[in-house]
């Protein structure tokens, strides 16, 4: 269960590669419990911070009531792996019972590939900042070549001038350059 | 500066830890605080029992649960600071709310035996109420079915009741996947503004000191930094102090207001810090005395018998075995010997006794106190019952 598609296409594709065949992603908050409830799994992975846990270890606690059992929460030797799995961002629930030598690998791998698409997401991240600071530093460039009538590296200069005196980044001087000069009426 | 991370879900009683923060009352005790937002209990419970935090504001049942490994291997915590009484309401749908009739609010026990009549019709008609609580342990899910159950409605069979996270449960009743609530503030006063919701009842009528909210730790921090402990335990009392003072209610809901906190607008926020609800859409706000206690009377100080009680309800809807042990280990969950320890010197009501007969106060009372003069306020639960924690198991088998 992920609220993030992606991401959870990305654990399922890695659990198939391990020979892992009955899988099935639930994204959607509502009609959650009724939907576990008809698949019955042996493990339930979850993002840490799916708000829909609390209703998920309600379900899983009503169904143990009714000796149905479908789910709860690894048993003591497996704490170790629980709390990596925790760091990583991942709670797993697994029916009790279920052997060890079976439940370690999946929460192992999931955690795997969870961290990496987390990696993924934070370069993504960070790329899509650099294109953007670029993209504003050549608009500002813009606006004080056509203001002060100088060149591109003159105007350059100038921002890094001004970073550096302020103990600020190029990309946020430019910022500030660019809402300006919206502001003050420029038609750049 | 040694730092504590401190859990917690966006609801008004996580104010505490986070005006000692932002006012740097912690700061002035040596200590810092970093506040980690979570969107369901489980995280929180989950970050603080797998180290990811260090102190949670936490479900007063959920640390009893944790401690005991009711479902899950128990890690024992310890509760040394409650973080308020109270301060949960009923909210129904607008069809529910007008069957109950106007000035709901007004008369619990009436508008109790209401409900029960309504519950029993939709039930007959084959529309079973459903009801949300924040968690299967929370005192909300205890508070309504002591109530449901003392007005002649079985919880278990009149109607159903499932779990919807407190952000939720405007959206529930909006698209009628639940038919009410008893959840935590903002987020009543939330589904009142959106028109989709009226709030019946406070939990503050049905248990007029209910316990709610604690800080818990995991016992192991509680033992390795016991002095830091205590400097966070000062900074939370003066943080109460400060909550108390009228004059800061506007400052402290602004702060609460803020996006990594409660992210809902100050005014919305600052109706339980004044026990002034607005009960449904458009009309005035309605005082409703001592809705949330957040500081006086020793609000923070952890009897043991109000872990007790609820062991005793966690024993009657079947959520936990009945034995004596269970009673001893849920008290031992809740710690007044570290809070005194920690305040003491300190300005604050340090009660001599760690247990009390809960619902025996009718009128304000003179109570022993090893410092500070300890005036209890009434205590009552609605329907007249008391709870003598050396009587447990009688209490329990009278239903």
């Amino acid at each position: 269960m992920d609220e993030s598609p992606a991401r959870a296409a990305v654990i399922e594709e890695g659990l198939r590669e391990a020979g892992l065949s009955d899988i099935s992603i639930l994204v959607e908050r509502r009609g959650l419990v009724a939907r576990l409830e008809g698949l019955a799994p042996d493990v339930v992975l979850i993002n840490l911070e799916n708000p829909g846990r609390d209703m998920l270890e309600e379900s899983f606690a009503l169904s143990r009531a009714l000796a149905r059992p479908i789910a709860m929460f690894v048993d003591q030797s497996d704490e170790h792996s629980i709390a990596e799995a925790v760091d990583a961002g991942i709670s797993a629930y697994v029916v009790d019972g279920l052997r060890k030598d079976r439940i370690k690998p999946i929460l192992e791998l999931a955690v795997r590939r969870f961290k990496a698409f987390s990696r993924l997401q934070t370069e993504l991240a960070e790329a899509q900042s650099a294109l953007a600071d670029r993209k504003v530093v050549d608009r500002a460039k813009a606006v004080l070549m056509k203001r002060r009538g100088i060149d591109e590296p003159a105007a350059y200069a100038l921002l890094r001038k001004q970073a550096m005196d302020s103990g600020r980044r190029i990309a946020e001087i430019a910022e500030a350059l660019v809402t300006a000069d919206a502001l003050l009426g420029g038609d750049s | 500066m040694s730092i504590f991370r401190i859990g917690f879900l966006p609801l008004v009683d996580s104010v505490l830890p986070i005006v000692a923060h932002e006012f740097e009352l912690a700061k002035a005790e040596g200590v810092s605080i970093e506040l980690v937002k979570d969107p369901s209990w489980a995280t929180v419970r989950d970050r603080l029992i797998y180290g990811q935090t260090d102190a949670a504001h936490l479900l007063a049942p959920l640390a009893i649960a944790t401690s005991l490994g009711l479902d899950r291997p128990a890690v024992p915590l310890g509760a040394p600071f409650m973080l308020g009484l109270n301060g949960n309401a009923v909210t129904v749908s607008p069809r529910i709310a007008a069957l109950l009739g106007e000035g709901a609010v007004d008369d619990v026990a009436a508008t109790g035996q209401r409900l029960a009549e309504v519950a029993r019709a939709e039930a007959k008609a084959g529309r079973k109420l459903r009801f949300a609580v924040v968690h299967r342990y929370s005192s909300h899910n205890y508070m309504l079915r002591y109530w449901l159950a003392a007005s002649g409605c079985d919880p278990d069979h009149d109607v159903e009741i499932v779990v919807v996270p407190p952000p939720f449960v405007a959206e529930a009743l909006e698209v009628g996947e639940i038919d009410g609530s008893c959840v935590g503030e903002p987020w009543n006063s939330v589904a009142v503004e959106r028109g989709v919701g009226v709030i019946v009842a406070a939990t503050a009528r049905i248990w007029s000191r209910g316990v709610e909210k604690l800080l818990a730790f995991r016992r192991q921090t509680l033992d390795e930094r016991r002095d830091e402990v205590a400097a966070l335990l000062r900074a939370l009392h003066a943080a109460g102090k400060l909550v108390a003072d009228r004059q800061r209610r506007d400052e402290v809901a602004k702060v609460l207001a803020k996006p990594a906190y409660i992210d809902r607008s100050a005014e919305l926020i600052a109706r339980a810090l004044s026990n002034r609800m607005v009960l449904a859409q458009g009309q005035a706000p309605t005082a409703i005395t001592d809705f949330l206690v957040l500081h006086r009377e020793a609000a923070n100080f952890p009897w043991r018998s109000q872990a007790m009680w609820l062991y005793s309800q966690m024993v009657r809807w079947n959520h936990a075995p009945l034995d004596s042990q269970g009673f001893e280990a849920a008290a031992a969950v809740f710690r007044p010997d570290i809070y005194r320890a920690a305040l003491a010197g300190t300005d604050a009501i340090l009660p001599t006794a760690s247990a009390k007969v809960e619902g025996a106060i009718e009128q304000p009372l003179g109570a022993s106190s090893v410092s500070g003069r300890l005036i209890l306020g009434p205590d009552t639960f609605f329907d007249g019952r008391r709870f003598d924690p050396d009587r447990a198991e009688e209490y329990l088998a009278q239903g």
